[in-house]
Parts: structure tokens; C-alpha cells; sequence
């Protein structure tokens, strides 16, 4: 994308008024996105994007600038834009010299989205509206959204690091909307991978349609949610975005650091049942939170939150690895070269228990059984959060029993870690989430095997 | 934006993309240019300053009622024509549409707003910082439970142009800057998160002093608070909040929604579907709301749109191809995230008919209730479809007409459709956010309150 000479020049620039550290993100990415909406195929989108964002820190300063001109020219005036704003005065000559690492990736891509026609990835999209409508006469809508991209990035740093990757993403979601006689009831599924189009022989989209019709049609004959606090049985691979949002965004050093976590100063102690064990890994091929090198040019890895119940550690950037004196995690991200990298999560999933998936809700007398959990937020200055429930059942005498109407799950996140009582052992990963924080959305992934927890509040209307 | 003749260089390009339209094809170039300073302060020190320019074109192609979309993040001259090559080649994908079209000139006048302030545009990087770091203090000050998690100063300027072979040439440009400063009280046990900010078209509209100290009272009132126990009772919306809900609310009454039978008063025109004390209009060319603009994402004229009227539901709002399908005109409401996609169907700038009365002559009224000052969840807790609802709540409660203790981590559900019918009172009190609607404190019965 940019020579290494070139690259070497504009660091140099980039320092020249005496700041410590200076570094180039460039991206070059190609994406294609089609809708479907009402048996009609929208339209196809075609999207290039591409430039680099300049960061430069003096002391505790980042100053930081970007440019969708690439050539030396456009480079070295954000590079001086961006030292202009982390540094007043002062400065000298720093020569930088590139050390450029081996490629770095993680899985293999078989077919790139470029090479599939058109035609093709729209043809998944009138699969899933067939598959939808062909579920039952209450089906009255279905959308569907099909998304690629290939996104090639460079980073290079004063520190003498320069390194690529290539990420390459597919992703399929779907609304259907079932129609009866209390109303309409909506069903959601996604399937998402950091992989090229073959990603479509993995699985069917049919499959998915169907279960997302499934969804819908089951909640036209649902109950209102009971309100209250009850124990809740979280299925495999659909909860895992609530430790993603309750424990992870607390365990992220840069909230750490201002003490806007619940979890700092608790290393090495037990914060969670000891059944618990969390972990954040961007190495898990295939993934959609898989990258081969974080937005910082430090290659993904395999990171232990919490072990045993024990916070082992943060996860990490660069700025604050610096100030910590200790290394980086892996998990400096940004959206674009248009942003400030920060401490994100990757794939982050709870490990396998031991019990029976069966044997959980054969344990719980009265309670709610979550078949999938739908978006949330948190407070993570509390730990205090909420999710939808898009699909949930009744537990009566330790049977899943009548489906009940959408409603929100609310409780605090240091509380759930402590309340895990029953862990399965049928691990699986979740559906592809899109992390927001600060403003800028980056692709994760998260999953967990089928748990309880003691007690949740149900935000129901029924008595 | 403001639709002057600033922006003439971007109405160039887009005047270009669309001059090569062959014969059949209509060509819409939608061209943007912002730029951006961001500044953060954190223990009286400049954290980051982002200093940033964006621009890009989107192009939108249709022929035979199928269309084409393709967007380039850059200006530049082959980034351009190759992106309307994409746009053309994208267009044989789509399913024929007979409503398909781009928007047409509808005689409709713009509404002159002043969006633009050259104060603004000149002011100075020092002052910039200076405001952030006097935010960072005041805010401290304030109270002393209180730490400032960041401060922030930021300002972003843009200009526009849409051209379209159908006739709609517009350009102009706004800008406007917020300071917003986030903090964290704790009292050893627990922590609570707070925020405050203040927006206008030049720093000198400021209230920094107001920004502290609602960033101050956000973290410490719910120090302390307890989880209240399950029942039915009545609620009080902070003007915050009511805003939030007004969005989900306006979101309903989106005409593509309609159009494609998800929306929950379809076939409802004309019904009472709110109380008589309900009056909803969305209305753009008010210059005290914060997204007031002139032209829509499609180029016409912003206009001011009566969507329920003494609670009786009078219109939905239109884009030109949501209208066209349900057989009416365009509202002015096509909503355009940037360069990178196609115009949506959105409210604007939402506003509820105010009362006369203070929050306090509201909660006065109320002997079992709770005042909510937050929601959260709001977005995964509603169905925009079924109307069902369940969102995350903090607030204090009300005992026979008195303010009591905090409360936290309970929900409050109704049914969206239930609770436009159970409004007991619209407070006297708009409060103009950042935000497409205008806040105002608003009292609703017989709501389910889930804590312990």
C-alpha cells in the first residue's frame, strides 16, 4: 500500500517536534452489501475506502490526523498536522528504521468475495426470503442483508514495527415478521465469518431462515414474561454477548486505568464462581472477531481473563501497556483509519463446564430458559445492564414450557459472575455482534455453553 | 444545511457525475465534505486532539426501476468515475420496482435557517483546549464525590451537494460544536456513571456551568440507591428520557415501515391512538431544535409535519419512494447517513406540544409512582413491531406526591401502543437536546415497575 522508505520519511516527520512515539494505520477496503426487503432485491452497494490515520504521542498527548491521500505528500501533511496537535515546541531529528515482520494470519480464505459474481451473493438473499415464506402463511415480511468485505491493513511505528494483514468478513442477517390475531411478532437470526464466501458451503441459510420464521411464528402464541427476579437458563452461544457487555468492557485496562471499572484493583482475587473461566482470544480462526494483527500492528492472542473465578488480567493497548510498563495484549482496535485505536475485545467466550445441557433445566423448579438473547447495554461504572430476550420459555418443574412475549432481562454484571451455579458443557459460539464504544463499531464474536444463573430480573408485565 | 452558495465546488463534482446519465438512467451524486476537531482533557492535561477532514461521494443509479448504489471515500477524480461505473454495474442486481425513482422538484420553499457561524469556523485551537480544561474544573468543583472520567470539546463543520437528473440541485453547509463531559461518583461500596453537556452553533451559547453540574447530580444521585420492589404504578419521564422514547415513538410512524406493513398503526389514520393530551409534530425549521436543517437527504425542503394531533393520528413521514408507494408525496423526511448509503425514511427534529406545569406540580399529583432519570436498553427493549416494551431503569421514587429515595436496576414495561394512551400530563418544561426530538417531562399510569 505504501512503501517502507516512504513510511520510514514520514515517522521521521512525524517526531521532528520531539514526540516519543508516532504511527501510520493505513487501510485499503473493498465492500459490497445488498438488501432484501419485502420479496424485492434493493439494491447492491459497492463501497471503497481507503486512507491512513497518523498518531503521534508527546507525554500523555495523542495527537492525531488522517488523510485519504496516500501519497507521500498527503502523508507527511497529516503527519505534521497530527504532531502539531500532540506537541507545542521543542524537538530534533529521530532517524526511524522498519523492521518489516512475516505475514501474520489467522485462518485461510478460500474463495475472496471478489471473485464470486454479483449474482451470486445476491441469490442468498432470495434463498432466505423462499426459505422464510415457506415456513407457514403467518410469515407477512422478511429482510434479509448480505455483507462482504476485504480489508487490507498496514501499520508502521517508531518503535521500528511494520506489519499487514488482511481480514476478510461475510455476514448474512434476517428479520421475519409473523402476523396473528394478538398482532405482529418478529424472529432475527445472523451468521457471520471472518472467512470468504465459503462460509456459505459451511452452513445453509435455509436452515437459518427457517429457525428466524420459527422464532416469529412461536411468539404469536406467547405470554406475557413474568416480572421479578427468578433463575435464568441461558442457552449455548446466545449469551455469550452478556459477559461480552457485563464483565468484558469492565476488564478493558483503559476503563480500568480512570477507575471506571468495577474490576480495578481486583486482580488476583475471586470475582467470579470458580467455575467461571473468561477469555478474550483473537486467534480463533474463522471467527468474527478474529484478526491476525491488531490496529496497533501487534499480533492477536490468546488472553485468560478470569480464571478459576480469579481475574488474571486486563486486556491491553499499546498507551496503556506503555504506562503500565508491560506488554500489549493484542487488543488495540479502531473502526477505521479515521479513528483512535483503543482497548477492544476480540472473541470473547466463556470455557466449558461440566454438566448436562438437560440437566440444568431438569435443576430449575420454576424459571426462565433464554433461546436467545437479543442486543443490550451497560453501565459499566455499576456493572448494572439489560438485554432483550428475543426468544424465551417458561421453566415449569424443571421443563421448558410456554414461549413468552419479548422483554427485557436486567441485572449487574459482577453480581452474574457470582451467580453462575450450573455450567454445561456443550460450548458454542454466538452470532456475529458489532461492538460499539466511543463511537466507533468494531466486529466481535463471543460465546459460552448453556449456564444458570441464580437470579435475574425479568422486566415482564405479568404478575 | 444551509442552502446558499457555499458548497459550489462539491455541487461541481456532483453537476459532473451526473452529466454522463445515458438515455433511461436517472443519476443521483450526493457529495459531502466535514471536518472535525475533537479535543480531550483529563486531569487538566490534553488526553488526544483529533484534527480530521472526511469527504466522499455516493452515487445512486436507476433504470427500469432497478437500482444501483456504489460510494467512494475520497474525492478523487478515478475514485469517482469508477465508483459511478459500480453504481451502473450494481443496478442489473436489483428486482424492478415501479415505485423506484429519485426525488423530484415539489415546489415546496426552504425555510432560510442560519446553520452556519463564522465565529465558529475562526475560533481558536487554544480556546478549544481552554474550554475543555474550564469544564474539567467547574465539573470537579461541583461536587466532591465527583471524578471527571474525560472532558471534551468538539466541533465539526460540513458541506453538501445533491444533483439529480430529475431536477434537484441543492448545496450548503452547517456547523455546530458540544462540549459533554462524563464523570463517576462512588462512596466506596459502588460507582455510579454521570454526563453533561452543552450544545450550540458557536461556543459563546455554552453553559458550562449547567454541563457540570448535570454531569455532578447524574453520578450522585443514585449513590446509595436500593432495588424497588414489583407493581403497577405511575411514571414520570425526566425530559431525557422522554426524548428517547419520542425517537422510538417517531420510528413508528416511518412511512417505509408502513409501506412494508411493519408498522404498528397501520390502517390507524385518523384513530385515536394517543391521549387527547398527545399532540406530535416533527418540525425541522424550528431554529431551537438541535438537528434543525433546511433540505432533507434527498434535497428538498425541510417542512414542519403533524403526526398526531390532540391524539389523533394525522400522518406518517414520507421519503419520495415511500410516498410514492403509498400513493402521497414526500414528508421532506429522507434521512441520509453520509455519503455511504442510500436516503432512509426518519423524523427530524420531534417535538411534543408542551403543558403548562413544572415537573414538580406533576410528581405533586402522583401518591405511588417513580420519577425515571434514565433508561437503558431502550433500542434491544422495544419492538418497534409488536410495541412491546421492557427497558432498564434508575430514578427515585414518588410517595404521595413527595420525591423519596433512589432506585435502580428495575424495569418499567407497558406496551408502546398503551402508554401513548395512558399520558396523564405533558409538562411545561422542553428541554432542546442533542438528539431528533425535544425533551419535556411527561406523566404515564398504570406502567409495570420489575425490581426485586
Amino acid at each position: 500500500m505504501i512503501d517502507q522508505d516512504v513510511l520510514e520519511r514520514v515517522l521521521t516527520a512525524a517526531v521532528r517536534t520531539g514526540a516519543e512515539f508516532a504511527e501510520v494505520y493505513a487501510e485499503d477496503k473493498r465492500s459490497t452489501s445488498a438488501s432484501l426487503d419485502d420479496g424485492r432485491i434493493e439494491q447492491v452497494t459497492s463501497g471503497r475506502d481507503r486512507g491512513a490515520g497518523i498518531r503521534v504521542v508527546r507525554g500523555e498527548t495523542t495527537g492525531f490526523a488522517h488523510t485519504a491521500d496516500l501519497s507521500e505528500r498527503g502523508l507527511l501533511v497529516a503527519a505534521t498536522a497530527a504532531a502539531a496537535a500532540a506537541s507545542r515546541g521543542g524537538g530534533g531529528v529521530r532517524e526511524i528504521a522498519l523492521d518489516r515482520q512475516a505475514d501474520h494470519r489467522v485462518g485461510s480464505v478460500e474463495r475472496y468475495p471478489d471473485d464470486v459474481p454479483k449474482a451470486t451473493k445476491v441469490d442468498v438473499l432470495r434463498r432466505i426470503d423462499d426459505a422464510a415464506r415457506g415456513a407457514g402463511g403467518s410469515i407477512v415480511q422478511v429482510s434479509a442483508g448480505y455483507g462482504d468485505s476485504r480489508k487490507r491493513i498496514l501499520v508502521a511505528n517508531t518503535e521500528g514495527v511494520m506489519a499487514t494483514d488482511e481480514q476478510v468478513r461475510a455476514v448474512v442477517r434476517m428479520s421475519v415478521v409473523a402476523s396473528g390475531d394478538a398482532g405482529m411478532q418478529t424472529g432475527f437470526q445472523s451468521m457471520g465469518r471472518t472467512t470468504g464466501f465459503e462460509m456459505f458451503d459451511e452452513f445453509s441459510v435455509e436452515d437459518l431462515a427457517r429457525d428466524a420464521a420459527r422464532q416469529a411464528l412461536t411468539k404469536l402464541s406467547a405470554r406475557p414474561a413474568p416480572s421479578g427476579a427468578l433463575p435464568v437458563v441461558i442457552k449455548h452461544g446466545t449469551g455469550g454477548v452478556l459477559f461480552h457487555e457485563a464483565c468484558g468492557h469492565g476488564l478493558e485496562a483503559d476503563l480500568v486505568s480512570k477507575g471506571g471499572s468495577v474490576y480495578k484493583g481486583k486482580q488476583g482475587q475471586l470475582v467470579a464462581a470458580p467455575l467461571v473461566t473468561l477469555v478474550d482470544d483473537g486467534t480463533m480462526a474463522g471467527e468474527w472477531g478474529a484478526i491476525g494483527i491488531d490496529d496497533e500492528g501487534h499480533i492477536s492472542q490468546y488472553n485468560v481473563l478470569i480464571e478459576d473465578g480469579v481475574l488474571t488480567d486486563y486486556m491491553w493497548d499499546y498507551l496503556r501497556a506503555r504506562k503500565e510498563g508491560r506488554k500489549q495484549s493484542g487488543n488495540g482496535r479502531r473502526q477505521s483509519y479515521m479513528h483512535l485505536p483503543m482497548v477492544r475485545m476480540t472473541n470473547t467466550y466463556v470455557l466449558n463446564g461440566t454438566e448436562e445441557p438437560d440437566d440444568i433445566v431438569r435443576a430449575t423448579d420454576y424459571g426462565v430458559y433464554v433461546a436467545k438473547l437479543g442486543g443490550g447495554s451497560v453501565n459499566t461504572a455499576s456493572g448494572d445492564f439489560v438485554f432483550g430476550m428475543t426468544e424465551a420459555y417458561l421453566i415449569e418443574n424443571g421443563e421448558i414450557t410456554e414461549p413468552l412475549r419479548e422483554s427485557n432481562l436486567m441485572g449487574n454484571g459482577p453480581q452474574v459472575l457470582r451467580d453462575i451455579d450450573l455450567l454445561g458443557n456443550d460450548f458454542a459460539m454466538g452470532n456475529p455482534g458489532t461492538c460499539g464504544k466511543d463511537g466507533q463499531g468494531v466486529p466481535v464474536g463471543d460465546g459460552q455453553p448453556t449456564l444458570r444463573v441464580k437470579s435475574l430480573t425479568i422486566g415482564g408485565t405479568a404478575a | 444545511m444551509s442552502a446558499r452558495s457555499e458548497g459550489s465546488e462539491l455541487l461541481e463534482i456532483a453537476d459532473k457525475v451526473i452529466a454522463q446519465a445515458t438515455a433511461g438512467e436517472q443519476v443521483e451524486a450526493y457529495v459531502s465534505r466535514d471536518s472535525e476537531t475533537a479535543v480531550r482533557v483529563y486531569e487538566g492535561n490534553v488526553e488526544h486532539f483529533v484534527s480530521a477532514q472526511s469527504e466522499g461521494i455516493g452515487i445512486r443509479v436507476i433504470r427500469d426501476g432497478r437500482t444501483g448504489f456504489a460510494y467512494a471515500g475520497t474525492l478523487d477524480q478515478d475514485a469517482v468515475a469508477s465508483a459511478l461505473a459500480e453504481a451502473r454495474d450494481n443496478v442489473a442486481f436489483g428486482t424492478p420496482d415501479e415505485w423506484a425513482g429519485l426525488a423530484e422538484p415539489d415546489g415546496v420553499d426552504i425555510v432560510d435557517q442560519d446553520l452556519w457561524s463564522d465565529e465558529l469556523a475562526a475560533f481558536a485551537t487554544d480556546r478549544k483546549i481552554e474550554l475543555a480544561k474550564e469544564l474539567e474544573r467547574l465539573t470537579l468543583t461541583a461536587d466532591s464525590r465527583v471524578r471527571v472520567d474525560d472532558a471534551n470539546y468538539e466541533d465539526v463543520a460540513s458541506e453538501t451537494a445533491v444533483a439529480t437528473t430529475t431536477g434537484i440541485r441543492r448545496s450548503g453547509r452547517e456547523n455546530g460544536c458540544y462540549v459533554v463531559v462524563s464523570t463517576l461518583a462512588d462512596d466506596g461500596d459502588e460507582a455510579h456513571s454521570g454526563f453533561g453537556f452543552s450544545v450550540g452553533r458557536s461556543p459563546d451559547l455554552f453553559d458550562l456551568h449547567k454541563a457540570a453540574r448535570d454531569a455532578a447530580d447524574r453520578a450522585t444521585r443514585l449513590l446509595g440507591a436500593t432495588k424497588p420492589t414489583s407493581r403497577r404504578l405511575t411514571v414520570v419521564l425526566d425530559p431525557y428520557v422522554t426524548a428517547s422514547f419520542l425517537s422510538i415513538i417517531g420510528g413508528t410512524l416511518n412511512g417505509e415501515s408502513l409501506a412494508k406493513g411493519r408498522s404498528l398503526f397501520k390502517d390507524r389514520l385518523g384513530d385515536e391512538v394517543a391521549s387527547p393530551l398527545v399532540t406530535l409534530v416533527d418540525d425541522p425549521t424550528n431554529p431551537l431544535a438541535y438537528t434543525a436543517t433546511d433540505i432533507d437527504g434527498e434535497g428538498l425542503a425541510a417542512r414542519r409535519n403533524s403526526l398526531i394531533e390532540g391524539g389523533v393520528l394525522r400522518s406518517f413521514v414520507h421519503n419520495s419512494y415511500s410516498a410514492r408507494r403509498a400513493g402521497t408525496r414526500s414528508t421532506g423526511n429522507a434521512v441520509r447517513g453520509g455519503f455511504k448509503g442510500t436516503p432512509g425514511v426518519g423524523c427530524l427534529a420531534l417535538q411534543l406540544a408542551p403543558g403548562t406545569r413544572d415537573q414538580a406540580a406533576l410528581i405533586a399529583d402522583v401518591s405511588d409512582g417513580v420519577l425515571v432519570q434514565s433508561v437503558q436498553g431502550l433500542h434491544s427493549g422495544v419492538n418497534p413491531v409488536s410495541g412491546d416494551f421492557s427497558v432498564g431503569a434508575s430514578g427515585l421514587l414518588i410517595a404521595n406526591g413527595q420525591l423519596g429515595g433512589p432506585v435502580r436496576e428495575f424495569t418499567i414495561a407497558s406496551t408502546l401502543q398503551r402508554m401513548l394512551l395512558d399520558v396523564v400530563e405533558v409538562g411545561g418544561d422542553v428541554d432542546w437536546l442533542p438528539m431528533r426530538a425535544a425533551g419535556v417531562s411527561l406523566a404515564i399510569r398504570d406502567l409495570t415497575m420489575s425490581g426485586a
